[in-house]
């Protein structure tokens, strides 16, 4: 049995004496699009803080290929993340975005770097953009440029937060189509957090679901066998966008 | 054309009508009937308070809805509070005899629901505000603490490894820092010499003490006013513009950002611009002495008739090399302040735009604090020392 990628043991997170979710297990496994939903407050991004090593767990472990990660400040990273809002650098071009670790973390030559770049942003659709800044982008753009920036350095494992959110229908869809891609053609390893129902139907292989009030997991597996199968209220809830007393 | 809202207040047409009926010894029953919308709103909410105070504890007050015709969100949102406020004090009040489209918004603003009790927020006291207040300064002072080791750390491990540090934003940053500065700089320490040395002139006129101009210009702008005065233009310049630079970056995410590709916010953003200003501000403060003085001179040949040649001859005599080294050290250390608060500052930026705000006003503020301590500290130091 191969050894998974991600592997959550007995989780605890949370602010100061706030907790979000307790003793959470789970794994992700190799060449999975594994998708962390839940609704508003459930404390799903936190959860990616904790799995991309921004905050020390309250307890519990998180063993990325088998091993504790050393977070070190400074270092090559992992893995690669896309964060909400994208977090391009704002006082740097879209290519020197993405050139910055690959310039920092390789002793690749500037021609080289470039050629990098280029391909990358050619693979999320934002060739031409190279010189461009941050802000004369779109959302959707910046979410794409984040991409390419995540996928630089080839990691296996790309953490994503919120593909979808704040896209008209197309970029999201887009979006979709390219996470699908870099999973089935590039075989990366993609852990999404959202909680669009489309995006998750659509790329997701497994899921877990998180749950404010009890704090705990309360489903796992593949969307959309617990969206015909589940007989927990809240899952149901859930996937039907309807609130838990009228489902 | 006038809007139908104005018409309707020029008009003064009421749009509906209230009816309290006695129905049984203790209960009571307010008819409504029209239209009760925003545009009526002051009265209409002045006459059902009326309605409400008459009802006494234990008695039941119901609102009767069976003539409205129509309700806006703004005046049932008002009703759903009249009720709530009824039922708080123990009074029953109830919506009755609504249609059903008036149900339906009753319903919405939660007209229907039972009104549990209110919390009542508990107003702080004195020393419990007092205790927050000491508490939040004396964390304040621990995140800044636990700031300076880690910087201090950081540098260390860039000093073993040089090339690990972010020497590529230097030299823009230094641009931005001290180049950038000098016009102001010059111009701000050649009217404070300018100013200076003319309140000055009356009273040297007096003694025949005119010459005295140049010690006076010299060792007050090498070994105090130079220093200062270029870091507080720096603070108010760079350190805020680190601050709020750094405080954007963190709540888009850009600094987490850096921190998942690896780089340590402390060496890739802070290192820079800290050693940024511990160079520019010697550089600067040297223009700014010579500027000062400059400005003295200019008092001095226009009135009090001293040449040049005898304002450098005795500024030369009054002026030692350790006046000016005094103020340099002092401005390396001014620098390091100003870097290192603005930065700490920054970086301990949340809550989007008002909190970045607030942090470049805490930044300005406690460097600008800083400094005169800072300041102080000096003066004792080299009055003790004989430097």
């Amino acid at each position: 049995m191969t050894t998974p990628l991600i592997e959550v043991i007995d989780l605890t997170i949370g602010w100061g004496d706030v907790i979000l979710q307790k003793d959470a297990n789970f794994q992700v496994q190799r060449g999975d699009i594994f998708v962390v939903l839940g609704g508003s407050g459930c404390g799903k991004s936190t959860m990616l803080r904790y799995l991309i090593g921004l905050e020390t767990p309250l307890s519990g472990m998180i063993k990325i290929d088998g091993a504790v990660p050393e977070h070190k400040e400074v270092g090559r990273p992992p893995f690669g993340v896309m964060f909400q809002s994208g977090a391009l650098l704002g006082s740097m071009t879209v290519s020197e975005n993405i050139a910055l670790p690959l310039q920092t973390w390789t002793d690749l030559p500037p021609e080289a770097v470039l050629s990098i770049v280029e391909a990358k942003l050619r693979l999320v659709g934002l060739q031409g953009t190279e010189d461009m800044m941050p802000a004369e982008l779109s959302g959707g753009m910046k979410k794409r440029a984040a991409i390419a920036r995540a996928m630089a350095l080839e990691p296996e494992l790309v953490f994503l937060d919120e593909p979808s959110a704040g896209l008209d229908p197309i970029s999201a869809f887009e979006l979709d189509e390219l996470i699908v891609t870099l999973n089935q053609k590039l075989g990366m390893t993609v852990v999404i957090v959202t909680h669009d129902l489309d995006s998750i139907f659509k790329i997701a292989k497994h899921c877990i679901m998180l749950d404010k009030k009890s704090k705990t997991i309360i489903a796992r597996g593949d969307p959309r066998e617990l969206r015909d199968k589940s007989d927990d209220l809240r899952v149901k809830a859930f996937f039907n966008r309807a609130s838990e007393e009228s489902s | 054309m006038s809007s139908p809202a104005k018409a309707l207040k020029a008009s003064s047409v009421r749009l509906y009508e209230l009816e309290q009926v006695q129905v049984e010894a203790s209960l009571t029953e307010l008819r409504i009937r029209g239209r009760l919308q925003l545009s009526e709103a002051g009265p209409l909410w002045g006459e059902l308070d009326q309605c409400a105070l008459s009802a006494a504890k234990g008695e039941t007050l119901n609102f009767d809805m069976s003539g409205v015709e129509h309700v806006d969100g703004s005046a049932m949102a008002m009703l759903a509070h009249l009720r709530a406020r009824l039922q708080q004090r123990g009074v029953m009040a109830e919506f009755v005899k609504a249609a059903p489209a008036i149900q339906e918004i009753i319903h919405l603003y939660r007209g229907d629901v039972r009104v549990g009790r209110k919390k009542r927020r508990q107003a702080r006291g004195l020393l419990d505000q007092l205790g927050q207040a000491t508490l939040a300064i004396l964390s304040e002072a621990k995140l800044g603490l636990a700031f300076l080791g880690y910087l201090v750390v950081e540098w260390g491990r860039v000093l073993r490894a040089p090339r690990t540090g972010n020497w590529r934003d230097l030299p823009p940053t230094l641009e931005r820092t001290g180049a950038d500065a000098v016009p102001i700089v010059t111009l701000i320490n050649f009217l404070v010499g300018l100013v200076m040395a003319f309140q000055s002139s009356a009273q040297l006129k007096q003694y025949g003490a005119n010459i005295f101009l140049a010690d006076l210009i010299g060792i007050s702008m090498t070994r105090e006013l130079g220093p200062l005065l270029t870091a507080i233009v720096v603070c108010g310049r760079s350190g805020a513009a680190f601050a709020a630079e750094l405080g954007s970056m963190k709540v888009n995410e850009e600094i987490d950002a850096l921190r998942t590709m690896g780089f340590g916010a402390m060496r890739y953003l802070v290192l820079p611009r800290v050693v940024s200003l511990m160079i520019a501000m010697p550089l600067l403060t040297l223009i700014a002495d010579v500027l000062g003085i400059l400005g003295g001179l200019v008092v001095g040949m226009t009135s009090l008739d001293l040449t040049a040649t005898s304002f450098a001859t005795q500024l030369q005599k009054a002026v030692s090399l350790s006046d000016v080294f005094s103020g340099l050290s002092k401005s390396v250390v001014f620098g390091l302040a100003i870097g290192f608060i603005s930065c700490q500052q920054g970086l301990a930026t949340s809550g989007g735009a008002e909190g970045v705000g607030r942090r470049t006003t805490a930044a300005v503020v406690t460097t600008l604090f800083m400094l005169v301590v800072l300041d102080a500290i000096f003066t004792i130091f080299f009055e003790a020392t004989g430097i």
